[in-house]
């Protein structure tokens, strides 16, 4: 089993990565701040304008450490790529697969499915921790999504074709966001949710949603790339130009488990306050330097977390899970196991 | 696992301290040096191999010494740090 390695995450202004031997520095303003041997780091998300020395970069691609520049506000700009290396049977397999829709059909039905059934158990997570402190209509509005999505994850898996499942996909999206509002206990008048907006996000909520989105997106491209496949390639999402549709695929259903849960977690608890947010004039929303790192923090302890993983029945982090699943997505396609299993969160 | 690895470098002679630098090398490239010849390693059995390996071939048998002491794979609960230079939790969040 590989190990969870950990992820350096470069926020401060003024920093600057370099390599010194097998070792990572990093260095603010001229001084060193940490170091790190590099066989225990897994990747490097740069928020700063300066970046790295191509030395560090060129060692980072051989030894297969992620290394992603970000906007300060989270938004993807760049990422260091090696030589294309990997399984090219694999990657062959997975294009075939990708246009033939009967195919790809199996597994866009666990995707969906597994997505939607973990949407419900953050529904009724909520419903058990906060539950009696609700209002009644709202407990009965959570309790009606609960109810609407148990009822389309089991459609889904049986769906028939790809365009179903996208537009089955958007409606369970729907539900769930609907009352995602209801779940937040959390200070009403800094933290309202209502409904999803994004590029920019216009509300807190969504703004630390699509943070959390952005950690969750370069931990599944990094997944499967060490595994060898092309994340461009997806079967739920279509192609198109610089979209990463297989990472995006991989991550539906992860997203509630990681992302969603963490996020009412860190508003219920008041970890989060409204300076840890810059508002634009414009409306745009994004965390500030203070909350990024708080939410930088709660997400390297959220991966950390142990749990037994439902198809290998083995105990894990959280953080391995991305990992784990593509590697049960390339035994599927190398025809080891019959069906891709995805991970459904108990 | 968690190795500790200690080193004694006879720098006495000409090639002495070439050797400690190679030696620190060797060690930094593994692991975080806590004191000053004192260094924590969290490796797998396999680069331990290499770094052991690495260690021997760069001293001098009869001037030099080194005690490995393998921490095991909960080797942080053994550790505990009092005083100056606090080390890094390489384990943990890493935000700079």
């Amino acid at each position: 089993m590989r190990r969870h390695l950990n992820t350096i995450y470069v926020t401060s202004e003024g920093a600057w990565l370099r390599k010194d031997g097998a070792n990572i520095v990093v260095e603010v303003d001229g001084s060193e701040r940490g170091r790190a041997p590099m066989h225990m780091i897994g990747g490097i998300v740069c928020f700063s304008r300066p970046g790295a020395s191509p030395a560090l970069m060129a060692a980072c691609a051989e030894a297969g450490i992620t290394l992603s520049f970000l906007s300060p506000e989270g938004k993807f700009l760049a990422r260091v790529e090696g030589p294309r290396s990997g399984n090219v049977l694999l990657r062959r397999t997975q294009y075939r697969l990708a246009d033939d829709p009967g195919h790809a059909l199996s597994i866009v039905q666990g995707i969906v499915a597994a997505k939607t059934a973990n949407q419900r158990t953050v529904l009724r997570r909520a419903l058990r921790d906060h539950g009696d402190r609700m209002s009644d209509t709202a407990r009965a509005a959570i309790e009606a999504a609960e109810q609407r999505l148990f009822h389309s994850a089991r459609r889904a898996s049986v769906a028939g074709d790809v365009a179903t499942l996208r537009g089955m996909e958007g409606e369970a999206a729907l539900t769930y966001f609907n009352v995602f509002d209801t779940m937040i206990q959390g200070d009403k008048s800094v933290f309202r949710f209502n409904g999803r907006s994004r590029r920019p996000p216009l509300d807190r909520v969504n703004a630390l949603l699509s943070f959390l989105y952005a950690m969750l997106g370069h931990d599944c491209r990094s997944a499967l790339e060490s595994v060898g496949f092309d994340p461009q390639v997806g079967f739920l999402h279509a192609d198109r130009p610089g979209r990463a549709g297989l990472a995006l695929d991989l991550m539906e259903e992860m997203r509630p488990v990681l992302a969603d849960r963490l996020a009412l977690t860190l508003i219920n608890r008041g970890q989060l306050k409204a300076r840890d947010f810059v508002v634009d004039d414009g409306g745009a929303v994004s965390l500030a330097d203070e909350g990024r790192k708080a939410v930088l923090v709660a997400w390297q302890e959220r991966k950390k977390r142990e749990l037994r993983h439902p198809f290998l029945g083995e105990n894990m982090a959280l953080g391995l899970v991305p990992h784990v699943q593509a590697l049960l997505l390339s035994r599927h396609l190398r025809g080891d196991i019959d069906g891709y299993p995805p991970f459904i969160w108990k | 696992m968690l190795m500790l690895v200690a080193y004694d470098v006879n720098t006495g002679d000409s090639t002495g301290s070439k050797r400690l630098r190679r030696v620190a090398k060797a060690c930094l490239d593994f692991g975080q040096r806590v004191q000053n010849s004192v260094f924590e390693c969290e490796v797998s059995p396999a680069q331990w191999a290499m770094l052991r390996a690495r260690l021997i071939a760069e001293i001098d048998i009869d001037k030099d010494s080194l005690r490995f002491y393998r921490l095991g794979a909960d080797g942080k609960r053994r550790v505990e740090h009092v005083g100056a230079k606090p080390v890094l939790d390489l384990d943990g969040p890493l935000l700079f």
